[in-house]
């Protein structure tokens, strides 16, 4: 039964605030992650490049997980234990990657040379470790936590595709911060990792229609059939600037080296729009909806009071450190 | 066979324990780098920056492990604890959402700023960074604070279906133990800052460090430790008069008091039997515990005889020593140390290896402290509202046992390599002499150039303090 009123309304807000905090996660530490995964063994200074190119980020980026969890735990209790429930041990697996890579980042700089490459090592592992869970749980997702062989491949598939997201993302941040060699190496990993990235989504979107007798009539049948048209093309649009752009690089006073990573958040937030809409009401899908699993209207008031002021501020700050490191990573003096 | 409620118990204990380990130096050391900051601003003292560089890289690690620690938390109450979710998630929520967007924000934004923004933005902005970090840890231990005293005595809620609903906001977030346990907190993050400071800096000065930095460092520190250390026993007096009040079973399990008595001892050591309800081998100091607790020495002190649901007796009676102990030895160090300091401007030797072998005991006295209240709260996980066995899981205890021992293994790594860096960090900033430190115009008003705090670049430059 869907409610009226408040009751109607506060979790919609409160779904599309999760949605934001996800989305935001997937861009922000979607990059650092891809950056993290891409280290290559043989170059140790452009290991150091790349690394101080997400320095000032990373402990951001990784806030909006937990503001994201946190909005789930907030709106929707019984969604938020259902979820954890099913995705107990690859949580447990991303916690340890996130713990891995997250430390691994500062014990470098500090212990001897020896010890260094070690971290380096779990940096990369660390990295790699968390977007294959987060890739898996998203696919579990998906398929409403069936346990089943053709939904644990799903995920798997899932998990391959959220990687080279992620790397080539990553990529996109490198030729956009960096010059010279590494640049150049990062456009090469960049169109791997978005050709990648485009079978992927696109065998996700055939599997899930098909799969879900639901998503299928939400895309092919609904009044908006022909404006929904709109996000695959607008995504295969940009899948084919980034291409060109790769394709041709390196560019004359470094032109439009920010087209990939642009083009890479178009792509994201396309994708992510997607499946939100596939999937929405329901906050666990095919099992509950948002407006079930909704916690008390007086508790989802004082937060939402609360996000409206503060939320505006976080955005506000954190385009002020965008801006304060805006341009090249500088190596040596990264400050 | 462990089942999974205990397994998820030591899981909890086991990441929270670790978790705490790094807030309660963050929060306190933040404070400290700013006002190295400010008085560098103020005074254009060197040394003050140099205070500022050596420890905001420490401070740098010991924030980076207690981020990736912490987001472990906001996972686990879905993972292993589903039914205090769903008992007072209206409640719990909302103040961990708080805490995320008042605070985590904040802190993890203008670290990056404080860190490497520092040629990049005006000196008052740099400050103005080190200020709000150090404002965010402190609003974070505030919301975190707030949730766990209304665990020990909720307020301003009611009871619909066995699911907790809002009254109040102002009697949920200020309910009768909050302003005790912050203080008590922020406090022994103080204490677990300053000796830190102090025993790092001795071991440099051990080590042969003839630079005036971390005799500054320790200075500073020891007056600091000085300071706080009798403010803490009062806080801690009236914090207990506190659950004295309101949870009166943890206070009869601190003191190991089995029976209701008039003019009770105070129990010096003793080896509490829950078998036979009486303390084995007991030194008691007659009506001293009455005396504390009613400040009468003939009081009546309820005794766990009064309680069905009373915490187990051992853990909390023993911890509750241990942090007392430490907190008197700190008090001792702290003030027989000042005052050397203001007599003879120096410290032996010995005392500066006192310093060092104390440098982790604010982290023995937290955890001791936490599992005293902690533990002294069970069998409730809220008290009077939700008892923890209700709250657990039904995910199998094999999985459970398996991140357990996942979590484990890898927080034995990662605390071996945080001490060990530690002393790796202040043995490579002895070797740095003072000349090299100041080389260019430019770097001296930048104080992370040199810091190698990415890339390693410091074995580049030569130069890490």
């Amino acid at each position: 039964m869907i409610p009226v009123g408040e009751a109607y309304w506060l979790p919609v807000i409160f779904i599309a605030l999760m949605g934001l905090a996800f989305l935001l996660y997937a861009v922000l530490d979607g990059y650092d992650l891809g950056v993290g995964i891409l280290l290559p063994h043989d170059e140790e200074s452009q290991r150091d490049m790349m690394i101080a190119s997400i320095g000032p980020f990373w402990d951001a980026n990784e806030t909006w997980l937990v503001l994201g969890v946190g909005l789930l735990l907030i709106a929707f209790p019984s969604a938020h234990s259902q979820i954890l429930f099913h995705l107990y041990l690859p949580v447990t697996l991303m916690l340890g990657g996130l713990i891995l890579r997250g430390v691994a980042f500062d014990f470098r700089a500090k212990v001897p040379p020896h010890d260094k490459r070690m971290w380096d090592w779990a940096f990369k592992g660390g990295s790699l470790l968390a977007t294959l869970s987060q890739g898996y749980m998203l696919g579990l997702f998906v398929m409403g936590f069936e346990q089943s062989p053709a939904a644990h491949a799903f995920a798997l598939l899932s998990a391959v595709c959220v990687t080279a997201g992620y790397c080539f993302i990553g990529a996109g941040w490198l030729v956009m911060k960096t010059e010279g060699e590494l640049q150049r190496r990062a456009a090469r990993w960049a169109r791997i990792g978005l050709w990648m990235t485009t079978l992927g989504i696109a065998a996700v979107s055939v599997v899930n229609p098909l799969t879900s007798a639901n998503v299928f009539a939400k895309w092919f049948s609904g009044p908006f059939a022909l404006l929904l048209l709109l996000i695959p093309l607008v995504c295969f649009f940009a899948v084919l600037v980034a291409d060109r752009y790769l394709a041709q690089f390196p560019f004359a006073d470094d032109f439009g080296c920010w087209i990939p990573f642009v083009a890479a958040m178009v792509i994201f937030v396309l994708s992510f729009a997607a499946l939100g809409y596939s999937f929405f009401p329901y906050v666990v899908p095919g099992r509950l909806t948002i407006w079930e699993a909704a916690s008390a209207t007086e508790s989802l008031w004082f937060i939402l009071y609360g996000a409206m002021i503060v939320l505006p501020a976080i955005i506000f700050y954190t385009l002020y450190a965008y801006r304060v490191f805006w341009g090249k990573t500088r190596q040596l003096t990264y400050y | 066979m462990l089942d999974t409620f205990l397994l998820s118990r030591i899981q909890f204990a086991a990441n929270i324990s670790f978790h705490i380990l790094f807030p309660s130096i963050t929060i306190a050391l933040c404070w400290f780098l700013f006002y190295f900051r400010v008085q560098y601003n103020r005074t254009g003292d060197e040394v003050w920056m140099r205070c500022y560089r050596f420890w905001v890289k420490i401070f740098a690690l010991s924030f980076a492990l207690g981020v990736v620690s912490g987001i472990t938390m906001s996972f686990q109450f879905g993972t292993n604890w589903p039914g205090y979710m769903e008992t007072v998630g209206n409640i719990a929520g909302p103040l961990l959402g708080y805490e995320v967007l008042t605070a985590f924000f904040l802190e993890a934004t203008f670290l990056g700023i404080m860190l490497f923004g520092i040629n990049r933005v005006s000196p008052r902005m740099h400050t103005l960074a080190t200020f709000l970090v150090a404002v965010g840890t402190s609003l974070s231990a505030f919301w975190i604070l707030a949730l766990n005293s209304w665990m020990h005595t909720p307020a301003g809620f009611e009871m619909r279906d066995g699911v907790a609903f809002p009254l109040s906001w102002w009697q949920i977030i200020f309910n009768p133990s909050m302003p005790y346990r912050v203080t008590h907190m922020l406090l022994a993050s103080g204490l677990t800052a300053a000796f830190l400071i102090a025993g790092i800096s001795a071991y440099r000065l051990l080590k042969g460090d003839h630079k005036p930095a971390p005799r500054l460092a320790l200075k500073v520190a020891v007056y600091a430790a000085a300071v706080l250390i009798p403010l803490q026993v009062l806080v801690g007096d009236m914090h207990g008069l506190n659950t004295l009040e309101h949870q009166p079973a943890k206070i009869a399990a601190m003191e190991a008091i089995w029976e209701t008595t008039e003019g009770a001892p105070f129990t010096v050591f003793a080896l509490p039997d829950e078998i036979d309800r009486l303390n084995r081998f007991a030194l008691e100091i007659p009506g001293a515990a009455s005396f504390i607790l009613t400040h009468d020495w003939r009081g009546e002190v309820k005794g766990l005889n009064e309680f069905t649901d009373h915490p187990p007796v051992a853990p909390v009676f023993y911890s509750f020593r241990l942090m007392v102990g430490m907190g008197m030895l700190m008090w001792l160090v702290a003030w027989s140390f000042s005052w050397m300091l203001l007599k003879k401007k120096t410290l032996p030797t010995w005392a500066l290896r006192s310093l060092v072998a104390m440098s982790f005991s604010g982290w023995i006295a937290i955890l001791a402290g936490w599992y005293v209240t902690e533990i002294g709260r069970q069998p409730y996980l809220v008290s009077g509202v939700l008892k923890s066995h209700d709250a657990v899981t039904s995910v199998a205890s094999g999985n459970v046992g398996l991140s357990l021992m996942i979590y484990l293994t890898l927080y034995a790594v990662l605390l071996t390599a945080y001490i060990r860096t530690l002393f790796v960090m202040a043995r490579k900033s002895v070797l740095v002499d003072r000349g090299e430190d100041m080389v260019t115009l430019q770097e001296r008003h930048n104080p992370l150039t040199q810091t190698g705090d990415v890339a390693g670049s410091a074995e580049k430059t030569g130069a890490a303090l």
